[in-house]
């Protein structure tokens, strides 16, 4: 299991777009993923279970994935996050 | 997209006079009109969908004359032919008018030509028609009649259905089960326009009005598996539909799995038919998704979006309204100094 931890840099938070982008590249991984917010965790490949996170702009996030390509899927999410998921950053 | 496998050229129209007496139409559309001189010219072709009052010709005036279009003499131009008939000038005119290669001249309001203008017209294989109908009347049906005949049109492949209304183009490789999805959506209550070849005319350049080539195959669906069926004989005749505008292209294509389907319905597809823009959405098909189900949804969407609804839009700004004041609360619960 890796644990990875992360903060919302875009200004607008997790809405739709990002939500999508996060569950389009879990999904993409075999491994389970998750995310984790204030001991609240959802599974990172649904949109509408992303959104219910409501993390907003400096929301701190842990990315939890568990499985064959654990390590590659959470660095992939963290670097989503990162990114600012090409957004207006805060 | 507009010149893939699916798409047939267009031909060029071959539209005769002959073509335009033997119009079907409807009441509201009917030409009322009938053939009194020149049957020998009645294969000539129209070429344009427009029409011309020829008063200045006949004046003498033959600058920018629009002799390749509809000729319509009302009771002014009557009245004219009936002066220099009398005047004794009428042969000259004529002989000048009719060496142009007019298409047809119609009389309105049931006024039958003069015996000297038949003549001279039948001399010259110019048919000429008389109508019933008033100039204006006349005018008004006969343009929208020859732009439905002139409107650019092609042939594609796929199935036209309407669905809670919405005209709906089923595309998608042969084999994907567009046939199938008709068949199931008409057996859920809705409507076949046309199975496998679909014509499409575009109407004032916005409009994409959707139907079967022939009459002959028209509402008959290739089942695999049993074979022809006949729709209309099957389901009744509440289940199928003459024409349809096209307000929606899905196309079903076989699941993916590494393709990215939209998941949000944010960013909007669309497909190019003749210049115009139709809404698209990518359906994949795999085992144990029900299509019509989905399509039913996607259609009443769609009514949603013309009604000024747009789902995944509305949904996204409460999603951000919510994120912005969960944000001003952690920025108030986090300060140093309270």
């Amino acid at each position: 299991m890796v644990e990875l931890e992360t903060t919302i840099k875009n200004r607008a938070g997790i809405h739709a777009r990002p939500s999508a982008l996060i569950a389009q590249t879990a999904i993409k991984f075999a491994s389970r993923v998750y995310l984790e917010k204030a001991g609240n965790r959802i599974n990172a490949k649904s949109i509408m279970g992303i959104i219910t996170l409501a993390a907003s702009f400096g929301t701190k996030i842990k990315i939890i994935a568990e499985g064959p390509d654990e390590q590659q899927a959470a660095e992939a999410i963290k670097a989503l996050f990162e990114s600012g998921f090409n957004e207006e950053l805060g | 997209m507009r010149y893939n496998d699916d798409v047939k050229e267009q031909e060029p129209v071959n539209f005769t006079v002959l073509d335009l007496l033997s119009l079907e139409l409807k009441e509201q559309n009917d030409l009322k009109l009938r053939c009194v001189a020149g049957r020998a010219g009645l294969s000539r072709e129209i070429t344009v969908p427009d029409l011309n009052r020829p008063g200045l010709a006949l004046a003498g005036f033959y600058e920018s004359f629009a002799w390749e279009r509809l000729q319509i003499f009302g009771r002014g131009e009557n009245a004219y032919i009936k002066k220099i008939e009398a005047d004794g000038i009428a042969p000259q005119i004529y002989e000048k008018l009719f060496s142009y290669k007019l298409p047809c001249c119609i009389f309105s309001n049931n006024i039958e030509p003069t015996p000297r203008f038949a003549a001279a017209a039948d001399a010259a294989g110019c048919p000429v028609l008389i109508t019933e109908l008033g100039s204006v009347e006349f005018t008004i049906r006969v343009i929208r009649i020859l732009h439905d005949i002139f409107a650019p049109k092609i042939i594609m492949h796929g199935v036209l259905v309407e669905v809670f209304g919405i005209g709906i183009l089923l595309i998608g490789d042969s084999g994907v089960g567009k046939s199938e999805t008709a068949l199931a959506l008409i057996e859920r209550g809705h409507r076949l326009v046309a199975d496998d070849v679909v014509e499409i005319r575009c109407l004032n350049g916005t409009l994409l009005m959707g139907q079967g080539t022939n009459k002959v195959i028209g509402h008959h669906m290739e089942i695999r598996g049993l074979g022809i069926i006949n729709v209309t004989h099957l389901f009744g005749v509440g289940a199928i539909r003459d024409k349809k505008q096209i307000q929606l292209v899905i196309q079903l294509e076989d699941w993916d799995p590494n393709k990215v389907y939209d998941r949000i319905g944010m960013d909007e597809m669309t497909m190019d038919i003749l210049g115009v823009q139709v809404p698209k959405l990518e359906i994949p098909v795999k085992p144990g998704r029900n299509i019509p189900i989905i399509i039913e949804t996607a259609a009443m969407n769609e009514r949603l979006k013309k009604m000024g609804y747009h789902s995944a839009r509305e949904f996204n700004q409460n999603i951000l309204r919510w994120l912005e004041s969960e944000s001003a609360r952690t920025m108030y619960f986090s300060r140093d100094d309270y």
